[in-house]
């Protein structure tokens, strides 16, 4: 998987859980919670569904590696990559 | 001193027939019921009221998202009270505005959702949403309605089995003569049919109804009748001070006569018509009136062959004898049985009575069961009467819960 593959799939999974934010636009460099109506709770989200859909686990430690496309593409794509090697 | 005179100013409602008052009256006179087939899970095809109001009219899609139908419905039949109100909610002072919500039960279709979910996962619980609390705290339908509106008074549901709509009105009228609040927002909501457990367990109280013409499922008083139809909806009321509402220059549907509650203290699910006809005649008694002057009795009648008889029973030992201008009716023959919302959305249905002199009929009886053959019954076609003054609303529940309330005609 690529980075750029990696933000879409957080995107895919945002669009599911803020449905009524407009995500043409946003910026992978800027958090996340600055330009879209996110709350702590939402952020769950986002940690559940990359369970749920990708067997992704992200530790509590870890949950500020989400706050940007970016950062979160850094952060998951090796993870995608080791899941993809061991399957 | 007397306690103060409260009235009703606004109505809200999402029924199965009906998304608001104008077109659920319209239909309880024109004889259109509102049952259909929903498949249940692992129950298959089932008879259901189901509301189709739009869901995103008052909230945002993630608010459906996260939240549950009955917060949906409460949110709903909130906005449409207010608005009926003629209440600003801009303006209005949310800090004494209270927001009281009947329900029969609460969490048992999150929770059933949440287990369906995780059993795709070996039943493991790290899949359990975290949403799952918030969804199913007792209080949730109240607190989604005051989240959306933006309420700060106190917004609490009240559990009282299938006596609960008329519970919130009763409760709202109390909050309301102690001064804790100035506007009441309350009636009754149910996502009941949203839950396979609520089914299965009428199913298993041989309570369910089966019929081959959905519309024609729900038949009180019929001697076919076989059970319950479920249903979901939801009513909610703006109740206020007269004085509150005057001084406003509000429209005023009705005022509230008298109401009372009590226990049957004998059965978990077997009704007690004694205890049904304390109800009712305490009620009677708070609101200063007799029997005589109660010109329509709306029956919580649900369609057991067993319930139907001891409500009657109840009916006619406080009626019985020297009551010409008493009609009865039912509104479940319409609309299934609506738990926790039913009474609110019966007195709903009934409120329109006091100006177009119209008592709506209790449809799909084609064979009156001779043990519920009560004086004054209005059958199957709406009766234009000369009086209707008063209204007398019965909701029973489990564990042996009633209610009885009365409003009455308006006049300053």
């Amino acid at each position: 998987m690529t980075k750029d593959e990696c933000r879409k799939v957080v995107l895919d999974i945002i669009a599911d859980i803020a449905p009524d934010e407009d995500l043409s636009n946003v910026k992978p460099d800027v958090r996340l919670r600055d330009q879209l109506q996110l709350d702590s709770m939402d952020f769950l989200d986002i940690v559940m569904e990359l369970r749920k859909r990708h067997g992704i686990e992200v530790p509590e430690a870890d949950y500020q590696q989400l706050a940007s496309l970016d950062s979160a593409a850094e952060y998951l794509t090796p993870k995608f990559n080791a899941l993809a090697a061991k399957s | 001193m007397k306690p103060a005179r409260i009235v009703i100013t606004g109505v809200g409602l999402t029924a199965p027939n009906g998304n608001n008052l104008t077109e659920f009256r319209g239909n309880l006179l024109q004889g259109v019921a509102g049952i259909e087939r929903i498949d249940v899970r692992y129950m298959g095809s089932q008879l259901a009221g189901v509301c189709h109001y739009d869901p995103l009219k008052y909230q945002k899609k993630k608010e459906v998202r996260v939240g549950t139908r009955a917060g949906s419905i409460s949110i709903y039949c909130a906005r449409e009270a207010l608005a009926d109100s003629g209440i600003n909610l801009e303006t209005l002072a949310k800090d004494r505005t209270g927001i009281y919500v009947g329900c029969t039960e609460h969490g048992n279709v999150e929770t059933e959702n949440e287990i369906h979910a995780i059993s795709k996962f070996n039943y493991d619980t790290k899949f359990w949403s975290h949403y799952h609390n918030p969804r199913t705290v007792a209080n949730n339908p109240a607190g989604e309605a005051s989240l959306n509106l933006g309420i700060t008074g106190p917004a609490y549901t009240i559990g009282a089995a299938c006596a609960a709509g008329n519970l919130g009105l009763i409760h709202a009228t109390q909050m309301l003569r102690l001064g804790e609040v100035d506007l009441a927002i309350c009636g009754g909501v149910s996502e009941s049919i949203h839950t396979f457990g609520i089914f299965a367990g009428f199913k298993s109280q041989n309570a369910l109804a089966t019929h081959a013409d959905p519309h024609k499922a729900s038949r009180p008083f019929d001697l076919a009748r076989n059970g319950i139809v479920i249903s979901e909806g939801g009513c909610l009321y703006t109740l206020e001070r007269l004085d509150d509402a005057q001084r406003r220059g509000a429209k005023i549907y009705a005022e509230i006569a008298g109401y009372h509650v009590n226990s049957d203290a004998s059965d978990y699910v077997l009704p007690n018509p004694i205890r049904q006809a304390e109800c009712i005649r305490a009620s009677i008694a708070r609101a200063g009136l007799t029997p005589q002057e109660i010109h329509l009795v709306n029956t919580h009648a649900t369609a057991t062959p067993l319930g139907d008889i001891q409500e009657c029973e109840a009916i006619r030992a406080v009626f019985g004898v020297g009551c010409p201008d008493t009609y009865i009716n039912n509104t479940k023959s319409f609309i299934g049985h609506a738990m926790g919302a039913a009474g609110a959305l019966e007195l709903a249905g009934n409120l329109p009575t006091f100006t177009d002199l119209t008592v709506h009929p209790t449809i799909n009886v084609d064979n009156l069961d001779p043990q519920c053959a009560l004086p004054g019954l209005v059958l199957n076609q709406p009766r234009k009467v000369a009086k209707v003054d008063t209204f007398l609303n019965n909701s029973f529940g489990m564990l042996g819960i009633n209610s009885t309330l009365i409003v009455k005609r308006f006049v300053p």
